[in-house]
C-alpha cells in the first residue's frame, strides 16, 4: 500500500468505528511556533491517531497499520519507525513480511536513513538466512542507482555479518560493466579482495589485481578510481608500483595517448620523488608531452620530477598549487 | 556571477516555512532542530541573527528534550544525536548553554558509546562515524569530553580510514567528503589530527574540485553545494586549503543563489532548501567572502560563539 493508495480508498479515522475510542492528539508546536507550518488535513489527522497510541503505548495490530499509514505518508518521521519496531517486537510479527513492506517503500526513498536502518534490523533478527534476500534487495536499488552509499553499506554489513561472499567479485564486473567510473564499486571490489574469507587475501590476488585494474585504465585513463585502486594493491608505496614493467608500461602507454594523463603523470611523480629510475621508454614519453605543451624551455633543468610538475600546473590548473607545492618535495637527487 | 545577496538570504530563511499548501514543510516537521541550526546558524554569519527572539526559540528547545537527556527533532519525538548536537549548537548561539543540565545531557550522549569505541545514534544502535563526530562535538561544548573513552573513539574513527587516506561511515565503506569531515573533525576536536596523512588526505580532497569549481564528494559524481562545507573544512582542518582553487569554488556557489527569491540550492537553477543555503554560506565564510562572520571549520559554529565558550572561562 503506497502513498497513492492510501489517498484514494482513505476513510478519515474520525469515520473508522475500530477507531472510535480514541482522542486524536494535535501536534504541539510551542505556544508561539519557531516555525509555522501549513499542513494538510490528512497528514495531520493520521498524526494526531499517531500520537494518541503513542503516548498511550499502544502495541496492537491496528497501532501497527497506523505506522504503516504514517510512514507512508512521511518515511523520514524516525520516531513512527521506532513505535513501529516496538510494536513489532510485541506482537510478534513475521520478520519475512516486514520486509515486503520495507520493499515496497523502499523504491520510492532510496536514500532514507530510516528505512535503511529498519532493513538492517530486520535482517539482523533474521540473520544468516536473510543474506541473499538482502544482497537482492541492494542489487535492485544499484540498478536504479549503482552508487548508492547507503546501499553499499548494508551490502557490505549483510557480508560481514550475514556471509554469502561466492559472486561479490562478479557482481562488481557487472557493475564495471554497466560504468567503469563507478568508484563505489571498486571501493567494494577492495573490500572483497582484502576481506572475502574464500579469496586468500590482498598478496594472492594482487597479481590477477593489477591485470584487470590495467585494463580499465586503458579504457578510460582519466577515470580517478582504477588509479586509487592500483596504489591501494601496493599499499601507497609508489616505486615499488612503477618497478612493475606492467605499470610503468601503462603509464607510457596513456601519456603516448596525448590526452587524459593527469593521473599517471601524478603516479610516476610519486615514484620519481621516491628515487624510482624510469626506462628509456617512460622518459620518452614524459618529454613527447612536455615539448607538446607552451613550456619554458629547460634543457638546463635536468630534473624529470621537476618537468612533470610543470607539466601538471599547466594542465591540471584548478589545482595548481597542489603541484606547485608537489615541486617543493622533490629531493635534490631525483631524476 | 554577481554578488552574495545577503538581504534575500535572510528574507528566505525568516520565511522559509510559512509557505501554505507546501508538503516539503510538513515532511521536515521530525527534523525541525536541525532546520533551526542550518537557519539561525546561517542568520548569524550575515549578522541578522538578532531578528529571532532567544526566548521562544529556547524554550520550543527545551521542550524538545526527552526523560533520557536526549533531543528529539521536534517536540514530541524521539531523542537521538543528530538533534541533540543541534539543540546544543542552537543554545551555545544564543549563549543560552547555561539553561540545560550538562550533566544530563552529556551522560546520554556518553551512553551511545560502544566498546569498540563507535557510537551508536540512539538506543536503535545504528553504528556510523557520523555520530562518533556529534557525540564530541557535543561533549566538547558541554566540556564534557571526560564522559567518554576519547582514545578508543579514536581508535574506531582510525579503522574507518580508507588507503586512500579517507573515511567511511564503518570499517571499509567508500571515502565519503561528508563522513571524512566528520572524523576530520572529531580528530581535530581530540587534538589527534597527527595520526592523519595529511598530505594524502589533501590531495583526495583537493581532487574533489570539478571544472566548474563545485566540489563533489567522491570520485566521478555531480558536484553539490554542502560539499563546499564538508571538503572546505576538512582541507582547512589539514592547513590544506589552498589545494583547491578558491575563486571558481566562489563563483561556483554564488552561481547556486535564486537571487530573485533568496536561498541556495545544491547545483545552479535547482530548487533551493535551508540546508544548502547554510552550507554555500558557511562555505563562503571558509572562503574568506567579505562581510561574513568567520566560522569555526571543526564546531561549525561562529569563531566568537566558540571563543565565547573556550576562552571566557
Amino acid at each position: 500500500m503506497d502513498s497513492e493508495d492510501v489517498k484514494e480508498n482513505r476513510v478519515p479515522f474520525s469515520n473508522r468505528s475500530e477507531w472510535s475510542d480514541i482522542k486524536p492528539v494535535p501536534q504541539d508546536d510551542g505556544p508561539n511556533p519557531v516555525v509555522v507550518i501549513d499542513y494538510k488535513d490528512e497528514f495531520v489527522e493520521t498524526m494526531d491517531y499517531f500520537r494518541a497510541v503513542y503516548m498511550a503505548d499502544e502495541r496492537t495490530p491496528r497501532s501497527l497499520d497506523l505506522t504503516r499509514e504514517a510512514i507512508s505518508l512521511n518515511p523520514g518521521n524516525y520516531t513512527v519507525w521506532q513505535f513501529r519496531r516496538l510494536i513489532l517486537e510485541h506482537l510478534n510479527v513475521n520478520l519475512h513480511e516486514e520486509l515486503q513492506f520495507m520493499d515496497q517503500i523502499a523504491t520510492k526513498n532510496p536514500k532514507n536513513y530510516q528505512i535503511w536502518h529498519h532493513r538492517r534490523w530486520i535482517a539482523e533478527k533474521l540473520g544468516v538466512g536473510a543474506a541473499h534476500k538482502e544482497l537482492e534487495f541492494t542489487r535492485r536499488v544499484f540498478s536504479q542507482d549503482a552508487k548508492n552509499y547507503h546501499a553499499w553499506s548494508h551490502r557490505q554489513w549483510v557480508l560481514l555479518n550475514l556471509g554469502c561472499w561466492e559472486d561479490e567479485l562478479s557482481y562488481c564486473d557487472e557493475l564495471f560493466n554497466d560504468d567503469i567510473c563507478n568508484n563505489s564499486a571498486w571501493n567494494q571490489r577492495f573490500f572483497v579482495v582484502t576481506k572475502s574469507p574464500l579469496l586468500g587475501g590482498l598478496d594472492v590476488m594482487r597479481d590477477s589485481e593489477i591485470m584487470f585494474t590495467i585494463k580499465a585504465i586503458l579504457a578510460k585513463p582519466g577515470n580517478e578510481s582504477p588509479w586509487r585502486y592500483l596504489r591501494g594493491l601496493y599499499q601507497n608505496d609508489a616505486k615499488s608500483l612503477l618497478n612493475d614493467p606492467r605499470v610503468a608500461s601503462v603509464c607510457t602507454e596513456v601519456l603516448l595517448g596525448g590526452s587524459q594523463y593527469v593521473h599517471a603523470l601524478n603516479l610516476v611523480l610519486d615514484a620519481l620523488i621516491h628515487q624510482f629510475q624510469p626506462g628509456e621508454d617512460l622518459k620518452g614519453a614524459i618529454e613527447a608531452v612536455y615539448s607538446s605543451l607552451d613550456l619554458p624551455d629547460s634543457t638546463s633543468d635536468s630534473e624529470l620530477a621537476k618537468r612533470v610538475c610543470f607539466i601538471l600546473e599547466k594542465v591540471d590548473p584548478i589545482r595548481a598549487s597542489y603541484w606547485h607545492w608537489r615541486k617543493t618535495t622533490i629531493p635534490s637527487q631525483a631524476l | 556571477m554577481g554578488e552574495l545577496k545577503v538581504e534575500k538570504h535572510a528574507k528566505y530563511i525568516l520565511t522559509v516555512e510559512k509557505k501554505k499548501d507546501d508538503f516539503e514543510s510538513v515532511v521536515m516537521e521530525h527534523l525541525r532542530l536541525n532546520g533551526a541550526y542550518w537557519g539561525l546558524t546561517t542568520l548569524d554569519i550575515i549578522g541578522k541573527l538578532d531578528a529571532i527572539d532567544p526566548e521562544e526559540v529556547v524554550s520550543w528547545i527545551m521542550q524538545c528534550q526527552d526523560e533520557s537527556g536526549g533531543f528529539g527533532g521536534n517536540i514530541g519525538h524521539d531523542p537521538h544525536v543528530l538533534y541533540t548536537l543541534s539543540a546544543i549548537q542552537v543554545l551555545a548561539l544564543f549563549n543560552k548553554l547555561d539553561v540545560l543540565d550538562t550533566e544530563k545531557v552529556a551522560n546520554y550522549i556518553a551512553s551511545l558509546q560502544a566498546d569498540d569505541g563507535s557510537f551508536a545514534g540512539d538506543i536503535w544502535g545504528e553504528i556510523d562515524t557520523r555520530f562518533s563526530y556529534i557525540a564530541i562535538c557535543s561533549l566538547a561544548l558541554l566540556r564534557r569530553l571526560d564522559k567518554i573513552n576519547v582514545e578508543k573513539a579514536v581508535k574506531h574513527i582510525l579503522s574507518c580510514q580508507n588507503v586512500d587516506g579517507g573515511f567511511g561511515c564503518i570499517p571499509g565503506a567508500e571515502s565519503h567528503a561528508g563522513q571524512i569531515f566528520c572524523c576530520v573533525g572529531a580528530l581535530a576536536i581530540t587534538g589527534h589530527l597527527h595520526l592523519l596523512d595529511k598530505d594524502l588526505l589533501g590531495w583526495w580532497l583537493s581532487e574533489r574540485q570539478v571544472k566548474s569549481g563545485g566540489l563533489n564528494g567522491r570520485p566521478e559524481k555531480l558536484p553539490d553545494v554542502c560539499y563546499s562545507w564538508w571538503v572546505l573544512s576538512s582541507l582547512i582542518m589539514i592547513d590544506r586549503i589552498h589545494w583547491i582553487d578558491k575563486q571558481k569554488l566562489v563563483h561556483f556557489i554564488l552561481d547556486c543563489q535564486d537571487k530573485e527569491n533568496g536561498g541556495i540550492s545544491d547545483r545552479p537553477d535547482d530548487a533551493v532548501d535551508v540546508y544548502h543555503t547554510y552550507f554555500g554560506i558557511a562555505g563562503l565564510s571558509l572562503l574568506e567572502y567579505p562581510g561574513l562572520k568567520p566560522i569555526d571549520p571543526a564546531y561549525a559554529l561562529p569563531v566568537e560563539v566558540i571563543n565565547r565558550i573556550f576562552l571566557s572561562r
